[in-house]
């Protein structure tokens, strides 16, 4: 059918035309689903986190599908294996958009895998949501961070034990890689902003799976033995952490002593250990499996029920990923298409209910807002909820603490349009910071 | 020498048996009261009731502020079931029903449903849905509180060591209510280490508010921190000669806990080194011994330390026995996986290093993926059994983790068994004589091949038993193994290939550096620079520190 003669024809004919072309689009819509990428490792060192994630998208993309999938086409996973491969992650990317032609993906966890996939992702326009917390410093067009930046997780922690617990004395522990290295270095700014001597701060770095940690531990028992109240802000990465409490717990360390506060150290986490000698021991989310709320229980259910797993928990990242996908469906529903600009733009101000009983609201700069949570270890291997912030809080890309990103602003709305704008210099840099 | 127990399971232990006991006894009472006199009875108990409700109700809604003051209330109401509530308070397990208001006793908090029992009855009210029940929140200061009021009443306990616990605890934590109470109880306790801990607390409280220079004779010398801070605090006193007292003090205890922190380097050191020696010995034997590159080493560990999960599964009610026994069952499933890897790769790859190194570095991949797919990816919780936990307090400066006395223990027991075996019996016999000589060994009627398998399930089943003692003190996952794969072959070339004695001493001195560099270097920096310290001394000695001599080791 040549749209050139309709157009001769006249208005009915215009009309008519316009119903010819929707009803092959509409019939051909039936037969091509709407394909999600998922990018997690499913083997080698990070699949224990990652993995989870996975089967958490496919949950919820079935789901969405038994009730009639988005904008009446069904949701297509397409899952493959970046097996904690850094550069793997980039060709895996690449696969899912110029191959698969994915309309959206939804991936990574640690920064450098994020990194890696960067590029690709701005290059091919992809549409990227990234669930993990993140030392922020990084806002691009194309990727979403449903994680918490440090304003939302590191900052409102210790102003916490600054302020309810009065913690004089700090150790700074983390693995030896960028994420602890960027928060920490964005926590001694502030805490010397807040008058913390430099001889109140401790900074300590191990490697990757650190698993001999009886000497650092002896010196945190002895730097917190000066008479003023001292507290230990984990970085620590997820796998090293099961030796360092338990060396903890042996060399009885208790949290009425020198608590720590973690922000790698989750429901999952903990259930690689016995936590009875941990009660009391901090962590900083945006979520908890033991909030109570019916839809974060209702959540439990589904996951309890779709991995068969009674004993199963549920994680920070995973309600990203919940957020995040109920963010894009409803972008894509205000967009009325899946094409990425139009998602971008649609995707901005979107709101939808998180599972600790708010709103989570996409900002301009791409990251969303989040209420702070202060847990303490039970020991059941859960949180109990003993700090909340009165209300969310928008997540900064760039760090107001740190002399290189504190003039940058980010915002992807015209006409700004500018994921690190400098208000000093009125000048748009690339994605990153120089 | 004092083992420090494990409070809060403790606690929680002791919540469960009051609760009971009291259960008992309440439920007792109406029954052996007769009629006639139930009815007055009855109304003192729903008194009781009705103004403990009222105060449990205070201590669920208000501040965290506000339930510092219920606790006290709480603990000055002369209801005897007080102590129970706050032990569950503490423990995170006292709870208030949703839809009735009923307060309840957490029993059991894990899954869907948890089962619980009545705050006020002590009845047992079944599970109910986690949806229903709204525990009661506390948090460390509130925990720290209670802890301080359960000591007073601790120091009246017949067990020393629980006193001893309660009065260590109550060190720069005095207040002016508690003195008059802690000299009756001083005077009374018979206890030495009680004693002196309680008149250590008294002096902390005397230098703090009365800037009573005799406190600090009572302190000089003590290892305790709280007593170190009060030192600190008295030595910035305006008042000259009580400075001077306390900095003289204060030196004189510097000396002292220069003395343990080597102590406990040393310790740190050993234990570390033993670690790695256990890891490195079964690699001591297939690699030193047999010539075999076995990449998958750190995998047959990691088959130990999951056996050792296993186990404990299958007794999921004592862990302790389940460990003792994965000792036996962690040795023969590696030394079986590893005779299979044996005979189905590495036997046709004899004599061929390179082709070895990269097949079973290719096994170990198999086997790391396997342990994903079929168990999980996640890690899997090994319980440390009690007696296996804490640390046995040498003094208040230096303590040692039971765990790693524990492990040396067993490093050591491992390491003399298999110089036994190599020493004592015909198969040590045999795998030296195949090692020295092959085709002599087997013109002799020495077969060969079944030396092997034996010498390699030998080596195999040693790696499980260091998969079970890991299993211990750090991750049971499936990247276990690649963790110690390279230490352990750093530890076996360093001390010399074929040399269990070598391994031995390489492990433990390695260790020790390690432990001694840490402190100053931080830890990545420590990892590194023992590495360049191995590469340099392998340029220098290429055989390690005890080469094996004669014409073996040319051949």
């Amino acid at each position: 059918m040549s749209i050139k003669k309709h157009l001769a024809s006249g208005l009915s004919a215009l009309a008519l035309t316009t119903a010819c072309i929707t009803l092959p689009s509409l019939a051909l819509a039936d037969e091509d689903p709407i394909k999600v990428g998922i990018l997690h490792s499913l083997s080698g060192t990070m699949a224990i986190s990652e993995s989870t994630l996975k089967d958490e998208m496919l949950m919820l993309i079935q789901e969405q599908n038994e009730k009639g999938g988005l904008l009446g086409r069904q949701l297509e996973p397409v899952v493959v294996d970046p097996a904690s491969d850094w550069p793997l992650f980039a060709e895996k990317a690449r696969q899912l958009l110029a191959q698969d032609k994915v309309d959206v993906i939804f991936g990574n966890w640690t920064s450098v895998s994020r990194k890696s996939v960067l590029p690709v992702v701005e290059e091919l326009n992809g549409l990227l949501f990234y669930p993990v917390q993140y030392e922020g410093e990084e806002s691009s067009e194309n990727v979403f961070y449903t994680g918490a930046a440090p304003n939302q997780q590191a900052i409102p922690a210790v102003d916490y034990l600054m302020n309810q617990v009065g913690v004089k004395r700090w150790v700074l522990a983390g693995t030896d890689y960028v994420y602890p290295r960027t928060t920490n270095k964005i926590l001694k700014a502030y805490l010397k902003d807040h008058g913390v001597a430099d001889s109140d701060i401790m900074v300590n770095y191990t490697p990757f799976g650190h698993a001999n940690w009886q000497s650092i531990v002896s010196d945190i028992k002895r730097f917190g033995s000066a008479g003023k109240k001292t507290a230990v802000v984990s970085t620590i990465n997820g796998d090293a952490n099961v030796p360092f409490y338990r060396e903890l717990a042996n060399q009885g360390i208790e949290a009425s002593d020198i608590p720590v506060v973690a922000f790698s150290v989750g429901e999952q986490e903990l259930s690689g250990i016995d936590t009875a000698p941990l009660v009391g021991h901090l962590a900083a989310w945006n979520y908890f499996m033991s909030v109570d709320n019916d839809a974060n229980y209702d959540f439990i259910d589904q996951w309890i029920d779709y991995t068969g797993d009674e004993n199963a928990v549920t994680n920070d990242p995973m309600e990203a990923h919940y957020i995040g996908f109920n963010m894009w469906m409803e972008a894509v529903r205000k967009a009325g298409t899946t094409d990425v600009d139009a998602v971008k733009d649609a995707i901005i101000g979107v709101s939808v209910p998180n599972l600790t009983g708010g709103y989570a609201t996409m900002m301009p700069n791409h990251h969303i807002t989040k209420p702070v949570l202060i847990g303490e270890i039970q020991d059941n291997g859960q949180f109990s909820v003993v700090w909340k912030t009165p209300s969310t809080v928008a997540g900064d890309a760039w760090s107001d603490y740190l002399p290189g990103s504190k003039d940058l602003i980010s915002d992807w709305r015209q006409p700004l349009h500018c994921g690190n704008y400098n208000v000093v210099e009125h000048t748009c840099g690339g994605s990153e910071a120089k | 020498m004092s083992i420090r127990p494990s409070l809060r399971s403790a606690l929680s232990t002791l919540t469960a048996l009051l609760m009971l006991l009291s259960a008992a006894a309440v439920q007792a009472a109406p029954q052996a009261a007769p009629d006639a006199q139930a009815t007055p009875q009855q109304q003192k108990v729903n008194a009781q009731d009705t103004q403990a409700a009222a105060l449990l109700n205070q201590l669920a809604d208000g501040s965290y502020h506000n339930k510092a003051k219920t606790i006290e209330q709480i603990a000055d109401s002369s209801d005897e079931r007080a102590r129970q509530w706050l032990e569950a308070f503490a423990a995170n397990k006292l709870a208030r029903l949703e839809d009735s208001g009923e307060f309840v006793i957490i029993i059991k908090n894990r899954g869907r449903h948890w089962t619980i029992a009545n705050a006020l009855t002590g009845e047992p009210m079944g599970k109910r849905s986690r949806r229903d029940i709204d525990v009661i929140r506390v948090n460390n200061q509130l925990r720290n509180q209670l802890q301080d009021i359960l000591s007073v009443i601790d120091l009246k306990v017949s067990d020393p060591e629980r006193r001893l616990a309660a009065a260590r605890d109550l060190r720069g934590k005095v207040t002016a209510e508690m003195t008059s109470q802690l000299r009756k109880v001083y005077v009374d306790e018979d206890h030495a280490e009680v004693k002196s801990a309680l008149e250590e607390a008294l002096a902390i409280y005397q230098l703090d508010t009365q800037q009573d220079p005799e406190a600090i004779e009572i302190l000089d010398g003590s290892l305790s921190s709280e007593a170190r801070a009060a030192l600190n605090r008295a030595a910035q006193s305006d008042q000259p000669e009580l400075a001077a007292a306390a900095k003289k003090a204060l030196s004189g205890i510097q000396d002292k806990l220069k003395l343990n922190r080597a102590a406990e380097t040393l310790y740190f050191g050993l234990s570390l080194g033993s670690v790695l020696v256990l890891a490195a010995i079964g690699l001591a034997i297939t690699f030193g011994v047999m010539g075999v590159i076995n990449m998958a080493h750190g995998e047959l560990m990691m088959l130990g330390a999951y056996t050792t999960w296993g186990m404990q599964q299958l007794l999921p009610d004592s862990p302790g026995l389940a460990l003792v026994l994965s000792i036996p069952a962690g040795f023969l499933v590696a030394a079986l996986v590893g005779i299979g890897i044996e005979r189905s790769v590495i036997r046709h790859l004899q004599g061929r290093p390179l082709e070895t190194l990269l097949a079973t570095f290719g096994i170990s991949l198999i086997l790391q993926q396997l342990v994903r797919t079929v168990i999980s990816p996640l890690n899997r919780t090994v319980i440390t059994p009690e007696w296996m936990s804490g640390s046995i307090m040498i003094n208040e400066a230096l303590s040692l983790t039971l765990n790693r006395l524990y492990i040396m223990g067993f490093a050591a027991l491992v390491f003399i068994g298999l110089m036994m075996i190599m020493r004592k019996t015909r198969l040590g016999l045999e795998v030296r004589a195949v090692t020295q000589n092959r085709a002599m060994a087997r013109a002799m009627g020495i077969r060969a091949t079944r030396v092997d398998i034996m010498t390699f399930g030998l080596g195999s089943g040693v790696a499980g038993l260091a998969g079970v003692a890991l299993s211990q003190i750090t991750n049971v996952g499936p990247n276990l193994g690649q963790n110690y794969i390279i230490d352990s072959f750093m530890v076996v070339v360093f001390g010399g290939v074929g040399n269990l004695w070598g391994t031995l001493v390489a492990g433990l001195s390695l260790g020790t550096l390690n432990q001694l560099l840490e402190p100053w270097a931080g830890a990545v920096l420590a990892k590194i620079v023992v590495l360049v310290f191995i590469i340099l001394f392998i340029q220098k000695r290429p055989r390690g520190l005890f080469p094996q001599k004669g014409r073996a080791a040319e051949g």
